[in-house]
């Protein structure tokens, strides 16, 4: 089998790719990130970039996007040698990227946007609003130009971006996950619109986790582990499992990890009756939320970001106001985020970054930021920095927190070592309810791996576990019971093996439950 | 009855024109993300430009007077945006900084002028007993181009995305940079001429302390009018009224005049008290005072 018999059907003959790398390396001080990284992308075909956190990907990007310079190797784009020098650099050469995060101003229209870094004088929105309704028409991107940013969904700015990249005349599109914010029926569009563009005969690269989508949208496979390309497939006849082999360097388990949890007779742990809650911008945010967690549950919650799920979170946390009656364990919950903690109530932030720790202080003075007032941490009002160094110690061995040392701060540590080390601190105290706000989002496989390992195993022991998660596969693989947010309500809890991705995409989106076959028999429960 | 309506509404624009100009001029700097507190100053370098300018002669060139007050003020926000945006430094430290140096600039480099009448003053436009300076009319225009400018034209849309998302516009190859330090000098340029209008049109003669607050008052005013040019001209016509009421009070009360002194810095917190009320802090640019660097989020 010959190379381009692997690149997907429109690569004529003879015809250079759209896009080549060449023996692109780049180092950082201490990392090779880039290690003679080759990749082609031909025209009308749909690459997908795979790899774990730290695997490169968002360096080979950098260096597609202008961000920055290769140490060594060549990027050409049509046969031809190029040098990227800046974003706008890029896009003047047909490279366009749909970032992970939106790079929108959120006060302006999307004409504006779009309009933005373009050439003429007058009326600049007024003229780019036609080319984009004409775009919008011919590839299924649904933008409405006249809407403000700020009000739009997270998939529609995302198709804002696609359609900035289009308007410059990107050739070659890069997709950086651009599915971790979307739901399942979201995602689905996209897909139809990855495919429209592909068959205009435009490159694309897809970056993703997610490897059923890669299955489902690519053609091929790229996989970088540890800053060199390990391995390049056509995703016809590879499987998930293949994939994640590649990825990982080792097999992955796939199947469910929840295995019949507590039974209707388990206690109920935490009793939550009629929460009602202001949104901060004076919204409701939580409107008359009443369920029950029972003891060494793991009760998921599904829903858009901006739902409720937050405040919700929050306000069990004791950091948001609300009203209605909440217990744990019988007794009334109540009072500062501080007096909860001691009442067996853990909280895995939603921001690991800001919320979860203080970036700028130490691993050891993170992990004792609960308690380093009392005893052991504390003799008197004097700290005991001895202890405090013994434990961090013991922390970062028991959960193989990577960090050149516990006197490190921990905004030099990634994403998912700040992760372990939230966990290590928040369940040290053998918490009875643990809150769970995407604790695994933006983590790798083999980390994601640790902190659902760590969860089931507090369940095990009575613990309780509401898991808030955009990702759907991660709460039909964990939870006992799942339920939906919309609008400030909370829908279910429905059996997790009695929905489907499908069925949850349709709620999270604001259909009727009992609408939904399978979902209905769920009931509601008080 | 008529009479005492067209007074209060001449005397309200004329306390407005300066109000106006430096309210421009610091929405301009502002809309890009840089706060400039040192209003004050600048116009106090403008004012003292183009009376020194006017001063050299009775034929002197008027418009060579104005032209001088805009540069001054140029040329003392050039500070501010070396400091801001070329250094970095915090916005509104090296705002303050520029309006002590200013008014103290002023203050010592005129007191050669103290006393000393122009013969030569930007005369006022007549229409039966309604008064209007040149200044005025060209402030309400200006009202009016910055607002189609800032909304309707490229340039306008650039510096707007400037100040609410500097990296959304870095990445689609804007000078973030450049932006701000044009709308720093332009903003200064304004101080600079509401200045002017001081020396050449409000004032008959030099006095210490010329600007005696309106800067700051125009500061604050941005908030109030949410950034916006056209709701300036309303701000700063209410604003302008209030001085001439303070004016006729003054006159004819027991109240000690110094409590009339320090009406520009009450009147600063009326206005920000009020805008906060209206919610207006809201509408600031989404970037207003924070430094841009590449890379950071």
């Amino acid at each position: 089998m010959t190379h381009s018999d692997l690149s997907g059907s429109a690569s004529a003959a003879g015809a250079p790719p759209a896009l080549r790398l060449r023996g692109i390396t780049k180092r950082f001080p201490g990392v090779v990130a880039n290690d003679s990284v080759d990749l082609t992308v031909h025209a009308g075909e749909v690459l997908a970039l795979l790899g774990e956190n730290g695997a490169g990907k968002s360096t080979l990007i950098s260096i597609l996007y202008g961000l920055y310079q290769p140490d060594e190797g060549a990027v050409e784009l049509d046969g031809r040698a190029v040098r990227i020098g800046s974003p706008a650099q890029a896009l003047r050469l047909g490279i366009g990227l749909v970032p992970q995060h939106p790079l929108l101003v959120s006060r302006h229209s999307v004409a504006e946007n779009l309009a933005l870094g373009g050439a003429g004088g007058l009326f600049p929105a007024r003229r780019v609003a036609g080319r984009v309704r004409e775009l919008s028409a011919r590839y299924g991107l649904e933008v409405d130009p006249d809407s403000r940013v700020a009000d739009l969904s997270p998939g529609e700015k995302q198709r804002v971006e696609i359609v900035r990249a289009l308007l410059g005349g990107a050739r070659v599109l890069i997709l950086d996950e651009p599915t971790s914010v979307l739901t399942p029926q979201e995602a689905d569009g996209l897909f139809r619109v990855m495919r429209e563009l592909k068959a205009d005969g435009r490159s694309l690269i897809f970056i993703s986790h997610k490897l059923d989508e890669v299955l489902a949208v690519a053609d091929r496979v790229t996989v970088l582990r540890r800053g060199k390309v390990v391995g390049g497939v056509p995703t016809l006849g590879a499987t998930r499992e293949s994939l994640a082999e590649l990825m990982v360097g080792r097999s992955v388990d796939f199947t469910r990890k929840r295995a019949g949890g507590p039974g209707a007779e388990a206690g109920a742990l935490l009793s939550v009756q009629d929460l009602s809650a202001q949104g901060s911008r004076g919204l409701p945010a939580l409107r008359g939320v009443s369920f029950e967690l029972r003891r060494g549950e793991v009760l998921g919650v599904a829903g858009i970001a901006g739902n409720g799920q937050s405040e919700l979170v929050e306000v069990l946390a004791g950091l948001h106001e609300a009203t209605g009656t909440v217990t744990l364990d019988g007794q009334p919950l109540s009072g500062d985020a501080a007096g909860r903690f001691r009442a067996g109530v853990a909280h895995i932030p939603e921001d690991r970054i800001h919320s979860g720790t203080v970036p700028t202080m130490t691993v050891a003075e993170n992990l004792a930021l609960r308690d380093f007032g009392r005893a052991p941490l504390a003799r008197g009002l004097a700290r005991d920095l001895g202890a405090t160094d013994d434990r961090a110690r013991r922390e970062v061995e028991a959960y193989s927190v990577a960090t050149p040392g516990i006197h490190t701060p921990t905004r030099l540590l990634s994403g998912g070592n700040i992760q372990k080390l939230i966990l290590a601190r928040e369940l040290a105290g053998q918490p009875k309810l643990i809150l769970a706000v995407h604790p695994t989002y933006g983590l790798d496989i083999g980390a994601t791996d640790q902190v659902h390992r760590v969860l089931l195993d507090r369940t095990a022991q009575g613990a309780g576990v509401l898991l808030v998660s955009e990702d759907l596969d991660e709460l039909l693989s964990l939870s006992d019971r799942v339920a939906v947010m919309v609008g400030g309500s909370l829908l279910g809890p429905f059996p997790a093996d009695e929905v489907t991705r499908e069925s949850l995409g349709l709620l999270m989106g604001g259909a009727h439950p009992h609408s939904l076959p399978g979902a209905a028999q769920g009931g509601v429960v008080a | 009855m008529d009479n005492v309506v067209i007074e209060a509404l001449v005397r309200a624009l004329a306390v407005g024109t300066p109000l106006l100009l430096a309210c421009l001029g610091a929405i301009l700097n502002e809309r890009a993300g840089v706060v400039n507190l040192g209003v004050e100053g600048l116009m106090a370098v403008g004012a003292l430009a183009a009376f020194a300018v006017a001063a050299g002669s009775p034929d002197a060139n008027l418009w060579l007077a104005v032209g001088a007050a805009m540069l001054a003020g140029a040329a003392l926000a050039l500070l501010h945006a070396v400091a801001t945006v070329t250094l970095r430094a915090n916005q509104f430290v090296s705002g303050l900084a520029l309006a002590l140096i200013g008014t103290g600039a002023a203050g010592l480099l005129g007191k050669r002028f103290e006393g000393l009448p122009l013969f030569n003053k930007v005369a006022d436009w007549t229409l039966g007993s309604f008064t209007i300076s040149p200044f005025t009319v060209a402030a309400l225009l200006l009202a009016g181009a910055m607002a189609f400018w800032l909304g309707a034209t490229r340039s306008g849309l650039t510096l707007r995305s400037v100040g609410e998302n500097p990296a959304a516009a870095d990445v689609l190859g804007v000078n973030v940079g450049l932006t701000r330090v044009l709308a720093v000098l332009g903003g200064g340029a304004l101080a600079g001429m509401a200045g002017a209008f001081l020396a050449l049109s409000y004032r008959s003669s030099w006095a210490d302390n010329m600007t005696a607050g309106l800067g700051w008052i125009a500061v604050a005013l941005v908030i109030f009018v949410g950034w916006r040019p056209l709701r300036a001209i309303a701000g700063a016509l209410f604003f302008g009224f209030l001085y001439y009421l303070q004016f006729r009070l003054q006159g004819n009360s027991p109240i000690p005049t110094e409590v009339f002194s320090a009406m520009p810095f009450v009147l600063v917190l009326v206005v920000l008290a009020l805008a906060g009320m209206r919610g207006q802090a809201g509408n600031a640019p989404a970037a207003l005072g924070r430094a841009y660097v590449r890379g950071e989020r």
